[in-house]
């Protein structure tokens, strides 16, 4: 009895590594996320900035665009909101999913450090961050006009990364759209 | 020319590794001397290589040689000097070497305590600490060669630091850090030599306890830096984010107090000998696992900047290899460990063991916390988030808890305690304590039941640690008995007391702080709590690589400055990244906090201003936990006792 409780610890290692071993080739960042050429999840969420409107997926189709996952409880969307607020001067539409959050910080937020989405989606309960396969935030979805998820970026878009990975998609998106 | 000398030397120091990880093991079995005594002159031979191919490193980034690759990716030529030094261990590689050249110090360290150690034991000791430095060697030069040229598109200009690790920070924590974490592996190297030995008793924890206190000092420091730099330089005004990485610095300090404890009662009561070496195990493992978290990129973070599924591989054989192959091993030898001595239920035996649970509970919910999304998503393909609500909900109670176990652990006494005499000592505690905290629940306009269980506890484990001190003297008299208490019983103390200091401020600075976001136009005033932060407006400033907007605020009180703040926004154009500067005053009592948000034209900003009380007081009191570890480590005791084996006597064990 007393040897199978002091292998106790060595079969409990065991289990850790093989999720681990599991977990190296789950990275989200690294692998496409399964949801890529399906459209977004359907939802019936409130507008954050206005709890009477209510929005669902069609309210983001008509053309490419980005879907910004973020939170006021996350530093890093604090970094990158500076980005949006840029692209979206540039004509980039954007949009957002306040993610489990206070409705009345995510206000706060919006109204002082600008709002460069033209929809926020309030998923208080994270149901439609679930249905996304949002691992923290913040994420960004590249959809196209039809509000199908062609692409996705796992953690804070700087320049770099709009002009490197982006950026290129997203206009591909575009001239998609045009013709 | 310089970085091949640099990767040939980590090869030879490789070379060298395997050789002191192999023959003084044969020369522990075959009692052979000159094998055994390998051990040592190998380990400086690790250290010298691992040096000069540090300073290669250290060479090419400060003369800005942008055909490495590591210095083109991780480099500037305007970055400032101390940042150029620093890039050695801002990326992969880089603290890859720097996690090896410690190991190198650490055993260097070793083998110079050799005189109060047998021959066969820093033979064992040193070889298993060779074994972690091949893992680590390896990884560096198959996976992550700091050395690669990019000989054929040399660069002309690096791409510069990643802007949010370019602070005073960056110089200091990683340093202190890994000195805390590969610290670990003398404990881990330890209790490997002892399971092979056969022998472990109360010698071996003695051996192990200034290395285990010193490594847990470090580590201590490391994440209390790490922490003031989050909240300095993340310009969000918070002091723990419970990000993975910083969970994984956590936890294995959390375990490494445990040991402390546990090593404590195996030094001197003879008892949790199977359980001491567990955790022994388990501290360096989690050290380990934090460097494949950080390092393999399997949990998405702040930090994760090295994010390549081979390397993540190639750490987790070595895991595997470690980690595995020690707890196998404690599996087979732990049978024979065998503590004969009984203890009663209400003693410090006792408390210990409830002050271990309690640690290893707090680790284990982090670790589940941490990699709950992982195995949730191995298993069911769901992701999900953890965030700090969890976390919170498990951690603080549980160390609510702990506060209770230190107040009557100090109390109680080895073998057996009387209820009647711990009623007697703590009655009067319980007595003044809640007085206490019913007078600050009075005071307070709103009750606030955190701030009040908190004053309690404080005051219970403080109160405690005083009682001790009159009981402990009540024979000689308070003043010569004082004198008489050593250095190891003031450590505790202080320890004890920085643990408090720290729950205290974690605390009142979660509940008390006050924050608002304002739009602000130069020479406009916003109020909060009585205070008044006046924007002076920004005004355009070029830093060595950036460009910023610094702003100016005055803090005012009644007419009175009190503060003036100098928050910044900064543009790194090679980056092309925009980092916040928070403008902070730094006080005892509190702390006040600015960030500059958006420019919204004409001059105006999105400001976003704070006060923090007792924001200090979480990395004051860590800092005096680290204190009272590093003190503990130099008490005279462990010195002595090398002084008296050099007389032959084997005085090992007989104390109480």
């Amino acid at each position: 009895m007393k040897r199978l409780l002091l292998l106790l610890p060595l079969g409990l290692f065991l289990v850790l590594a093989a999720v681990l071993y599991r977990g190296l080739f789950l990275d989200p960042s690294r692998l496409p996320s399964p949801l890529i050429g399906k459209p977004v999840p359907s939802f019936l969420l409130s507008s954050t900035n206005d709890s009477s409107l209510s929005l669902t997926q069609d309210d983001l189709k008509g053309s490419p665009a980005l879907i910004n996952v973020w939170g006021t409880w996350c530093p890093s969307c604090r970094e990158e909101h500076a980005v949006l607020n840029a692209l979206a001067k540039q004509g980039v539409i954007i949009y957002g999913i306040n993610y489990k959050d206070d409705r009345a910080d995510a206000q706060r937020w919006l109204k002082n450090l600008q709002n460069p989405y033209r929809l926020t989606i309030h998923d208080a309960d994270g149901s439609l961050g679930l249905n996304l396969g949002v691992y923290g935030a913040p994420e960004t979805f590249l959809i196209d006009s039809k509000g199908i998820i062609r692409d996705k970026y796992v953690g804070a878009i700087d320049m770099r990364v709009w002009h490197e990975k982006l950026e290129p998609i997203y206009h591909k998106l575009v001239a998609e759209n045009k013709q | 020319m310089i970085p091949e000398l640099g990767l040939l030397s980590l090869i030879l120091a490789l070379c060298i590794a395997v050789m002191q990880a192999i023959i003084p093991l044969l020369g522990a079995a075959y009692k052979d001397p000159q094998w055994m005594g390998l051990a040592k002159s190998a380990s400086w031979g690790q250290l010298t290589f691992i040096t000069f191919s540090f300073a290669c490193l250290g060479y090419s980034l400060l003369t800005d040689d942008f055909s490495v690759a590591y210095v083109a990716h991780n480099s500037n030529s305007l970055l400032p000097w101390y940042y150029k030094f620093s890039a050695i261990w801002a990326a992969h590689e880089g603290s890859l070497l720097l996690w090896v050249w410690i190991l190198s110090f650490w055993m260097t360290a070793v083998s110079l305590s050799g005189k109060q150690l047998p021959e066969s034991m820093l033979a064992r000791v040193l070889a298993v600490m060779s074994m972690i430095s091949i893992g680590f060697l390896l990884l560096l030069i198959i996976t992550s060669n700091p050395f690669s040229r990019l000989l054929l598109n040399t660069p002309v200009e690096g791409q510069d630091l990643n802007p949010l690790l370019q602070h005073i920070g960056l110089i200091f924590h990683p340093p202190i850090l890994y000195t805390g974490y590969v610290g670990f592996s003398v404990v881990f190297a330890f209790a490997i030599a002892a399971l092979l030995d056969g022998r472990l008793d109360g010698a071996w924890a003695r051996w192990s306890r200034p290395w285990t206190l010193t490594a847990w000092a470090f580590l201590g420091m490391g994440i209390t830096l790490g922490s003031w730099w989050a909240y300095a330089e993340l310009g969000w005004g918070s002091w723990w984010f419970w990000d993975p990485v910083e969970n994984a610095s956590f936890m294995p300090w959390l375990v490494g107090a445990a040991l402390i404890h546990s090593l404590v009662a195996t030094e001197k009561r003879g008892t949790f000998k199977s359980w001491t070496v567990l955790m022994a195990i388990a501290t360096f493992s989690l050290s380990l696992l934090g460097t494949f978290l950080v390092r393999s990129g399997v949990l998405t973070s702040v930090h994760a900047f090295a994010a390549d599924p081979a390397r993540g591989v190639f750490v987790l054989t070595f895991l595997l290899l470690v980690i595995g192959g020690s707890l196998t091993l404690f599996a087979v030898r732990a049978p024979t460990l065998k503590s004969h001595i009984g203890f009663g239920l209400l003693s410090r035996e006792t408390l210990l063991l409830v002050n271990n649970v309690l640690l290893t509970v707090a680790a284990g919910t982090i670790l589940l916390g941490t990699l709950y999304p992982l195995i949730l998503d191995a298993l069911i393909g769901t992701k999900l988030s953890v965030g700090p609500p969890y976390f919170n909900f498990m951690f603080v109670p549980t160390m609510a808890l702990l506060m209770i176990a230190v107040a009557i652990g100090v109390l109680t006494k080895w073998k057996d305690t009387s209820f009647n005499k711990l009623k007697h000592l703590l009655t009067p505690i319980l007595f003044i304590s809640f007085f206490l905290a019913a007078v600050v629940a009075m005071l307070q306009q709103r009750l606030n039941l955190a701030a009040v269980s908190c004053v309690l506890l404080a005051s219970i484990v403080i109160l405690a640690g005083v009682r001790d001190i009159f009981d402990k003297t009540r024979h000689r008299g308070l003043l010569k008995g004082i004198a008489g208490l050593g250095r190891s019983y003031w450590s505790m103390q202080l320890a004890h007391l920085g643990f408090v200091v720290c729950a205290v401020g974690a605390v009142l600075a979660t509940i008390g702080s006050s924050e608002r976001e304002a739009r602000m136009v130069p020479g406009s005033a916003i109020e909060l709590e009585g205070y008044y932060f006046q924007f002076e407006g920004t005004r355009q400033s070029q830093g060595p690589n950036y460009i910023s907007d610094l702003g100016l605020v005055k803090v005012l009180r009644d007419g009175q400055e009190v503060a003036v703040l100098h928050p910044e926004k900064r543009i790194y154009p090679t980056r092309q990244s925009v980092m916040t500067e928070a403008g902070i005053q730094a006080g005892f009592i509190r702390d006040y906090f600015v960030a500059l948000g958006e420019p919204l034209g004409g001059g105006a900003w999105a400001v976003r201003v704070q006060i923090k009380p007792f924001v200090r007081w979480i990395w004051f009191g860590a800092l005096m936990m680290a204190l009272g570890g590093l003190m503990a480590a130099s008490d005279g005791r462990y010195r002595m006792l090398s002084r008296l084996r050099s007389f032959g006597s084997r005085a090992f064990g007989t104390q109480s």
